[in-house]
């Protein structure tokens, strides 16, 4: 299946192309729209090839499980060659399956939750297109193919974001997250600029080394191209300080939001890092400001997730957290625990993405927590895998966040990096805090709404199931300790993690990682649980300080809308004046002066004979003695 | 003893000046038909004087062409002030300055 993993690209590429050219003929109402069942069954048929690969690979010896698959020749210039190559390797065919495998699900449940739109064919053309150019972005063997993925899935969320085009608020968020993902872009192409005049070549092989050779780079240049990179990964990953797009995306649809700002897209900073991490490496620099940028991500995101009432908001923050323990995990080295904890994330918070989509979908559109409430009474299912996603993300073990997210913890206290220790778990008492206050807010509790919420149906809560037992269990069966068996799979590719022996010992850790989530919860108990209702249920009308902070999330917003909005406007109105008087004064300037001067050739051609036949005299006269003087 | 050149050149040159200052300063077109023809003129004397200064015929042969010219211009010459006549009732050429830019 390796030699046919273009098939994976092909496969949603094609029926994305099939669905906008001719959707609307494929017929059926509803759920029962063909065009939502040709996209799933794409996704489907991309996993299993992605599948096949895996296998494939795994029959293969650890040193032979990297394979290049040539397709065809994309650019010949000069010296310049890049040719379309795939790279099926334990890191690429680790994030193909995520993309497909999760990709797939939420296409199934995009079918039920799309069901009352009026165009699902445009709907799911653009996810499969997304899908095709995500898989293009973690295949690509060179960095220009995964650049050129990178450029789609930003086109791809743009179109999704504002996929209800009619909303301002989700125009404007299409806007929002394409312009600032576009700051970020520019760094990365500047990046691959500074890697091709260094390497002359965009291929992994040449730029990242290979067989555990590092790359012949100086240490400069390498924290040059890094941070570059990096701030490509800032925007796209939505961490600090590009993170303001993430939150306002959610005026997509849910399932969006949960395959491209949870799962899969805001993801590929994190591989973007771990892939070129052998140039991080040879400038330490550039890890160390991976693991700052990560912590403060995931403290900061967890913080304002707190501060959330609309459902949706808050868990687009949460995934801003998680990112940033993804940075924080490759920023002090451990790739494979940074690559596990994605996996297990795209489980997870794609369930609670899509759980949420439930309760949308069961109360017309209603997200925000204050007037949700007693939602296990109406629906139980949605509770229940809530409830499992809140576990798996908590990190109470034996659940998938305790296995990933924890072990960066153990790991960096086993390091003797007590910084990111101490600064990680506080990181992790939020993240408790804040998905247990929001299912207490919205499922704990007796009913704040009207009317009757209607639990969703069938097709979407299979899918949900399956990313449930993912969620819960893919840490125990795929990082059981920290060089378990995901860790061992990607070792040829990301290396063998070294593991010290500074501070407490493994037990004591995983006892104060447990008491860290617990208390978390216990907060969350304290402060939200329904008796106490009456505090936060009224907080348009008296909102305490804290609490504005953590909504407002640090201000952030604020203080770019100042920053671009008051001073830049101010800035741009100056330059408008000195454009205009200035500028097209001189302009404008030139054309009247034109204007006045060819207003003085008709007195010359006046009419009048004689005034011609003083010219020809005066001129004869001059032709004569020029040639007598030069004579 | 000939004659001097430069007796004929002054007097060329005489004829010419007063030719030029008929055709710049008279408004009348059929005086400044004159004037044309005396600075016409002035040229053939310049011509058929240098013709003899060098004895050969070239100088004469070309006064001749030049005369010639100079009729078929008065022909036309005189059928356009005829023609702006009938339509202007003057001669004036001031007066006929509608080609001006």
């Amino acid at each position: 299946m390796i030699d046919v993993i273009w098939l994976a690209v092909a496969l949603p590429l094609v029926a994305s192309g099939a669905n906008m050219l001719a959707g609307k003929r494929f017929g059926g109402r509803g759920a029962g729209h063909r065009s939502g069942w040709v996209a799933t069954a794409a996704m489907t048929a991309s996993f299993v090839v992605a599948l096949g690969a895996l296998l494939q690979l795994l029959s293969l010896p650890a040193e032979e499980r990297t394979q290049v698959v040539t397709v065809a020749e994309w650019i010949r210039a000069g010296a310049v060659s890049v040719s379309f190559d795939l790279r099926v390797d334990p890191l690429s065919i680790t994030m193909a399956l995520v993309v497909t495998g999760v990709g797939s699900l939420i296409h199934l449940y995009a079918i039920g939750y799309m069901e009352h739109d009026a165009r699902p064919w445009r709907f799911f053309g653009y996810t499969n297109l997304f899908c095709a150019f995500m898989l293009a972005l973690v295949l690509a063997d060179d960095f220009l193919l995964l650049y050129l993925g990178w450029e789609g899935v930003g086109l791809c969320s743009y179109l999704l974001i504002g996929f209800w085009s009619d909303r301002p608020e989700a125009a404007s968020a299409a806007k929002k997250a394409f312009i600032t993902t576009r700051i970020g872009d520019v760094a990365l192409m500047l990046g691959l600029f500074v890697m091709f005049m260094h390497f002359g070549s965009f291929e992994f092989d040449t730029v990242l080394g290979h067989e555990g050779a590092l790359p012949e780079i100086a240490t400069g240049t390498a924290t040059a191209i890094s941070l570059l990179l990096l701030g490509g990964a800032v925007g796209k990953s939505a961490q600090l300080p590009l993170h303001v797009w993430l939150p306002d995306a959610m005026a997509g649809p849910t399932p969006v939001s949960a395959l491209i700002h949870a799962a899969t897209m805001v993801t590929a900073g994190v591989y973007l890092v771990v892939r070129s991490h052998a140039l991080f490496e040879v400038s330490e620099v550039a890890l160390t400001v991976v693991a700052i940028v990560g912590i403060s991500g995931a403290l900061y995101g967890g913080l304002a997730s707190i501060g959330q009432y609309d459902m949706k908001r808050a868990l687009a923050y949460s995934t801003m957290s998680q990112l940033g323990f993804m940075f924080l995990a490759a920023g002090l080295g451990f790739y494979p625990i940074a690559i596990a904890l994605l996996v297990a994330h795209a489980f997870y918070k794609a369930l609670l993405f899509l759980a949420s989509g439930n309760v949308m979908h069961g109360l017309d559109d209603e997200i925000d927590v204050r007037r949700l409430g007693g939602l296990r009474l109406d629906m139980p299912w949605t509770a229940a895998l809530f409830a499992a996603g809140a576990l798996s993300l908590s990190g109470l073990p034996p659940f998938s966040g305790f296995f990933t997210k924890d072990a960066i913890l153990e790991v960096a206290s086993h390091d003797g990096v007590v910084w990111a220790y101490v600064l990680g778990s506080l990181a992790a008492l939020v993240s408790a805090w804040y998905i247990a206050r929001l299912f207490f807010q919205a499922f704990m509790g007796e009913r704040r709404y009207q009317g009757h919420a209607h639990e969703a149906p069938a097709l979407m809560r299979i899918p949900l199931v399956v990313l449930a037992a993912g969620g819960l269990f893919a840490g125990i069966v795929l990082a059981f300790t920290p060089e378990g068996r995901l860790a061992t799979f990607l070792e040829p590719t990301l290396g063998h993690i070294e593991e010290g022996h500074a501070g407490p010992s493994t037990a004591t850790l995983i006892a104060i990682s447990v008491a860290v989530t617990l208390a978390g919860i216990g907060i969350a108990w304290r402060l939200y649980r329904p008796a106490n209702e009456a505090r936060w249920t009224s907080f348009p009308e008296r909102e305490p300080g804290m609490s504005a902070v953590l909504g407002r999330a640090f201000y952030v917003d604020a203080l770019y809308g100042f920053v671009v909005g008051t001073i830049g406007l101010r800035a741009g109105e100056a330059l408008s004046r000195f454009d205009r008087t200035v500028v097209d004064g001189a302009v404008n300037g030139i054309g009247r002066l034109t204007t006045w001067a060819s207003g003085l050739a008709p007195v010359w051609q006046s009419g009048r004979a004689r005034r011609y036949a003083l010219s020809f005299l005066a001129g004869g006269a001059a032709l004569l003695l020029f040639m007598v003087v030069r004579i | 003893m000939r004659t001097p050149i430069a007796y004929f050149l002054v007097l060329s040159a005489i004829l010419f000046a007063i030719g030029s200052v008929a055709v710049l300063v008279r408004p009348n077109a059929l005086r400044i038909f004159m004037g044309v023809e005396l600075q016409l003129n002035a040229v053939n004397l310049t011509l058929v004087a240098f013709s003899r200064m060098h004895l050969e015929l070239d100088g004469q042969i070309l006064a001749f062409f030049s005369m010639v010219v100079a009729a078929a211009e008065v022909v036309v010459g005189l059928a356009i002030i005829v023609a702006v006549f009938r339509r202007t009732a003057t001669t004036d050429v001031d007066r006929a300055s509608v080609l001006r830019g």
